[in-house]
């Protein structure tokens, strides 16, 4: 993290439940009228949604539409771009397509991160939510479990994980999964804190409510606003760990992936720039159109902490 | 007063064993028998051999009495035997912290020191197209990869320019005497640590505009200007005052993520830190010295926040320790 630790915190910074969203049951969790309203007003999030989905559709639908393979040597290497067109964004140390290559690469970043984002909000969720909504010793023991996770410089035990358990998707989300989700945990303890003893909440448990009922379906939707717009950054988090863990020679050697191309390609840089600027600025696009999004909905929640 | 540092500390060496056992663990649960790694590939057929190798390295004890003997080595300093250099790791270690520790400290400097100045102008005039742009900009730094934001600096101030070192921290030949030797270190410094320092720019600069936003509409400010203080004044010594501790707040949740992102630049522009280390013994599966790396680098985090810690106390005298210590 890069920014990755604290990003989610400072996402954590007081969010107000929007008016509106405090009925409990059904429905709750969607974003409301107003809300989406707010955020397709927002010309920046437009921006993130636009580019995302450009990005979606280049990797899905890509590999049909420009059929060429990444791992194809297609001409002499590093050709510039331009010059052939085998490779019009020129070819890797190797004489690979790196257009290929770029368009091929979103797969394995995008479905690694996905698959951590997924892991960080079920570990995150949980560990916050039991903290929160029990408090006491259950509290204590759990958030010094957190704080002992937030010491460990996250890439580096990632590192460490995978090097330990061979490079594979599996164990590069599982690593990127057990280092980030302190943040996730944070943000929902404090929202579970807060909730937890408002009278909808008090309502419920005095209707007769089990705990795991109201955990689930009385203060979990209503913590949701914030734990939205925190899995939306943590995807670019995430993207931005599969790409350095790659580049560092710990992606998974059978799937090509940008950060891996970078990794491969950094001996070459000075004199074939455009092997490493192109999957470069795929990830950069990628993870922007996720910080987009998230400050988008963050604005959107809260109209009133716009522009800060 | 000091009750509490008392706790904060003994808090810390509670997170540093924690850290041991963690290490402990993950040696424990690798795949692979540790005999068989010690002896290689050549003597890992000799059922002897092996015996003789679990007998001397106390692996056939019980799980609990070896956890017991690790903890005692790494209290006396003793992190194992790097088997590629050949060489204690604690000193493979202390060779390398301080380039790290050298690259790190000016990255953060910059970015807070930076950061703030920027963070405070924009947020005196919110609406200005500074303003926009450093918004802009912290979103563009988030979003770059730290490696690969190194490479561009590179692709620009070194190669199409000309202008720095990108490579090591040294020149073969460099002028001699310190002086010349710092001017070296320096010259090579600049690079890896504007690539870092970029990133917590743009983070705290956002930060710091926020919290400024906030505090420049408190009643004390307000007071501060009614009474006829000039601009200036309130803004750098009474409002910023207040404005800085969510950003000590941040460096100290964020250590290990610029520490992190030390180790990517570390290998960019090679370095010789402890990111390199720990590169250069995935590549060669020199586990000793990884586990040592983290280890050490986890300290490195633990006192880091202790110091913020410490520091609240001297930015404001309200927040007290102990109140700190269950956020």
């Amino acid at each position: 993290m890069s920014d990755v630790a604290g990003l989610g915190d400072m996402a954590s910074a007081d969010l107000p439940v929007a008016p509106g969203l405090g009925s409990g049951d059904g429905g709750a969790g969607r974003p409301g009228r107003e809300t989406l309203r707010l955020f397709v007003r927002n010309r920046a999030a437009v921006a993130g949604v636009v580019m995302l989905l450009g990005i979606i559709f280049m990797t899905v639908a890509g590999p049909r539409i420009y059929d060429h393979d990444p791992k194809d040597i297609v001409a002499r290497p590093l050709t510039p771009p331009g010059e052939i067109a085998e490779a019009r964004l020129g070819t890797d140390y190797l004489g690979r397509d790196v257009l290929a290559g770029v368009i091929g690469g979103g797969t394995t970043s995008l479905t690694v991160a996905a698959m951590a984002a997924a892991m960080v909000l079920v570990i995150g969720i949980s560990i916050g939510a039991l903290a929160g909504y029990y408090g006491g010793w259950l509290d204590s023991a759990l958030m010094r479990f957190t704080e002992f996770f937030q010491v460990l410089p996250a890439l580096l035990f990632a590192m460490v994980l995978v090097a330990l358990f061979e490079p594979s998707m599996w164990t590069i989300a599982f690593a990127i999964g057990v280092v980030a989700w302190p943040g996730i945990a944070r943000i929902t303890r404090a929202e579970f804190l807060r909730l937890k003893n408002l009278e909808f909440v008090r309502a419920s448990r005095a209707v007769g409510a089990t705990d795991w009922r109201i955990i689930r379906r009385v203060v979990f939707p209503n913590a949701l606003p914030p734990l939205i717009v925190s899995a939306t950054l943590i995807m670019g988090t995430a993207i931005l760990f599969e790409a350095g863990l790659a580049f560092l020679g710990l992606g998974d050697p059978n799937n090509t992936s940008w950060g891996l191309m970078i990794g491969l390609n950094r001996g070459n840089f000075l004199t074939a720039w455009w092997s490493v600027t192109f999957p470069g600025l795929a990830i950069f696009f990628t993870v922007l159109s996720f910080s987009l999004i998230g400050d988008g909905l963050q604005d959107a929640y809260n109209p009133k902490l716009r522009g800060r | 007063m000091l009750r509490s540092i008392a706790a904060r500390i003994a808090q810390a060496l509670g997170l540093i064993l924690a850290v041991v056992c963690l290490n402990f663990l993950l040696i424990h649960i690798t795949p692979g028998d540790p005999a068989t790694v010690i002896v290689g590939e050549s003597g890992a057929g000799d059922p002897e051999l092996l015996e003789q190798i679990r007998a001397q390295y106390g692996l056939d004890r019980p799980v609990i009495v070896q956890l017991g003997s690790y903890i005692g080595q790494v209290a006396t300093g003793d992190l194992g035997d790097s088997y590629f250099f050949n060489q204690s790791v604690t000193s493979l270690i202390l060779q390398r912290l301080w380039p790290t520790v050298l690259l790190v400290g000016t990255a953060l400097t910059f970015a807070v020191a930076a950061g703030t100045m920027v963070g405070v102008a924009t947020a005196r005039r919110p609406e200005s197209p500074l303003s926009h742009g450093a918004t802009v900009l912290a979103l563009v730094g988030f979003s770059m990869p730290v490696f690969w934001t190194g490479i561009m600096l590179v692709i620009l101030f070194a190669s199409a320019w000309k202008l720095l070192p990108v490579q090591g921290w040294h020149d073969v030949s460099y002028a001699p005497g310190l002086l010349g030797n710092v001017a070296d270190v320096a010259e090579h410094l600049v690079l890896p640590a504007l690539t870092l320092g970029l990133i917590y720019l743009a983070q705290y600069s956002r930060l710091s505009r926020a919290s400024m936003l906030e505090v420049l509409e408190s009643d004390y400010v307000r007071t501060a200007r009614a009474k006829g203080l000039g601009e200036r004044r309130v803004v750098y010594k009474h409002a910023l005052r207040n404005a800085i501790i969510p950003v000590v707040t941040v460096i100290g949740l964020q250590f290990g993520a610029l520490l992190s992102g030390a180790l990517l630049v570390e290998t960019v522009f090679n370095w010789p830190g402890l990111g390199r280390l720990a590169f250069d013994s995935i590549l060669r599966r020199d586990t000793s010295v990884l586990l040592g790396v983290l280890l050490v680098s986890s300290g490195m985090v633990i006192v880091a926040n202790l110091l913020t810690d410490l520091l609240y106390t001297v930015i404001d005298p309200r927040i007290r320790l102990r109140e700190r210590t269950n956020v």
